[in-house]
Parts: C-alpha cells; sequence; structure tokens
C-alpha cells in the first residue's frame, strides 16, 4: 500500500473521553477538504469512537493501527 | 373513495407504479434528512461525579456536528455556578459503589470529613487518569458552541441571580427546552 500523505498532526496521548474526540474536531477544522490528519492517542475507547465520529461527521478514516500502546487513526477531511 | 384514488393516478402510470415512486421516496427521505441533529440535555444534579455525563455528551455532540444545549436545573445550576470548583462534592453517604482506602461500614460515611475526603479522592483519580477537570469540559463546551442553560425557575428558588453564573450562560424555562428538544434527535435527562 502507498504511504498515505499526512498534512497535520494532532497528539492526544494521555487524554480520556471526551478529550481526543473534542481535540480532533477542533483540528479537523483547520484541514482543507481532502488533507489528511494523523491523529495519535492512548485511550482505549478511541478505536470504537473515532470510526462513529468519522462516520456521523462524514469524513472518512483511511486507516488505524496501533504502535506500543499508542492508536494512530488517520483521517481525511471530507469535500 | 374509489373517484378519489382515480382522481389522484397520474395519467399513463398504474397504481402499481405510483406506489412504487411512494415507496423509493419514503427511502429515500431520511437519506436527505441534511437538516442540522440536535442534542438537548437537561442536567439536574450537582455533584462532581453527576457533572460529568451531561458535559462529557454535550461537548462530543458539538464535536460531532450536533447542535447541543444543556439545561441546567435544580442542583445542577452548580454545574455552571461561578463557584464551581468548591460547589461540586462527591458524597459518599448511601453510595455504596464508592470507592474507599480501606472497606468501611456505611455508618462511617457520615462522619465529618468524610465528604471532603472523598472529594479530594474523585479529584486525584480524575487527576491521575488525566480526566479533564469540569473547567476545561465547560470552556470546550462553550468553544464547540453548546447552549448551556439555566432553568429561571429554580434559579429564583436557589436565590441564584444571572451574576452567580459563568459568562455565556443562558437563561430560560421549559417551554424552551422542550422547543428544542421537539426537534433534538437525542434528548437526555441526566
Amino acid at each position: 500500500m502507498a504511504a498515505i500523505q499526512v498534512d497535520h498532526e494532532l497528539d492526544a496521548r494521555g487524554l480520556l473521553c471526551p478529550m481526543p474526540i473534542v481535540k480532533t474536531a477542533k483540528a479537523m477544522k483547520a484541514l482543507a477538504p481532502g488533507e489528511v490528519l494523523k491523529l495519535m492517542a492512548t485511550d482505549r475507547g478511541s478505536v470504537t469512537d473515532v470510526p462513529a465520529w468519522t462516520d456521523t461527521t462524514g469524513n472518512e478514516l483511511l486507516e488505524w493501527h496501533e504502535e506500543g500502546d499508542v492508536f494512530v487513526f488517520l483521517i481525511r477531511k471530507n469535500d | 373513495m374509489l373517484d378519489e384514488r382515480e382522481r389522484i393516478t397520474a395519467p399513463g402510470l398504474s397504481e402499481e407504479a405510483v406506489r412504487q415512486i411512494v415507496r423509493e421516496e419514503l427511502e429515500r427521505a431520511p437519506r436527505v434528512d441534511e437538516g442540522p441533529k440536535r442534542a438537548a440535555i437537561i442536567a439536574s444534579k450537582g455533584t462532581l461525579d453527576w457533572a460529568y455525563p451531561p458535559l462529557i455528551l454535550a461537548t462530543t455532540a458539538a464535536a460531532s456536528g450536533m447542535e447541543a444545549s444543556v439545561f441546567f436545573t435544580f442542583y445542577g445550576l452548580d454545574i455552571i455556578h461561578k463557584d464551581f470548583e468548591h460547589k461540586l462534592k462527591v458524597s459518599p453517604v448511601g453510595n455504596p459503589a464508592m470507592p474507599m482506602p480501606v472497606p468501611m461500614p456505611s455508618l462511617v460515611t457520615v462522619l465529618p470529613g468524610m465528604g471532603p475526603l472523598a472529594t479530594s479522592m474523585m479529584k486525584s483519580k480524575f487527576h491521575g487518569k488525566h480526566v479533564a477537570p469540569v473547567s476545561e469540559l465547560l470552556e470546550s463546551a462553550q468553544e464547540l458552541g453548546v447552549h448551556l442553560i439555566a432553568c429561571q425557575m429554580t434559579m429564583e428558588v436557589f436565590g441564584y441571580t444571572e451574576d452567580d453564573f459563568i459568562d455565556g450562560v443562558e437563561f430560560a424555562g421549559a417551554a424552551k427546552f422542550l422547543a428544542d428538544a421537539r426537534q433534538a434527535h437525542v434528548t437526555l435527562f441526566v
């Protein structure tokens, strides 16, 4: 798979619900349509919350994976 | 009855074709509902632990693109009081789920000092786990445009004035909440 170009990063490590989502929503506002945000979180709830949030808001969760105890999400801003 | 049906059937379309069109339109309607989704939440409790659910849900709703409002009534008013840091406490009395440093009979929980102990325990637990403090949730809520509404009637009962509340709070009654709630997709009483 070709590497996805990341335009912005958000470090939400150490934060618990609802702050990773609140900060993601805020960060996404600064993105242009089509740009990609890399979100790093340690909140286990984000594994279900981030996909639920992208579904609700119409943004696209390109992929997510674990790096050690960090969950990494790549979110593309909708058009 | 039969006359009426003949009148509303478009010329050249069979009844089955008309039914098909209606079915398709009905299926399409919810998908094209692009109107803003709303969440209307009532916060009626004035303890530290119960301050969290309405604020967490309202900020998350707003962060998800919903129009969110929280209507603070009765003891819930303390959550948006200027002095919320001191007003919001946890009570161990009558709460068998309250974690205590050492097991103790319920009767002990009514002794002087147990309330403050439980409150500072809860605060340090939250802090240790990096749960956002109430102040940060209120700030985030306001930044995200959540309507924080104080119930006018209970304000009168408790002797509060508009100046007693944090900046940006709106003031209204039950009719305002219901007007929001009747258009809301999510309504909760906390």
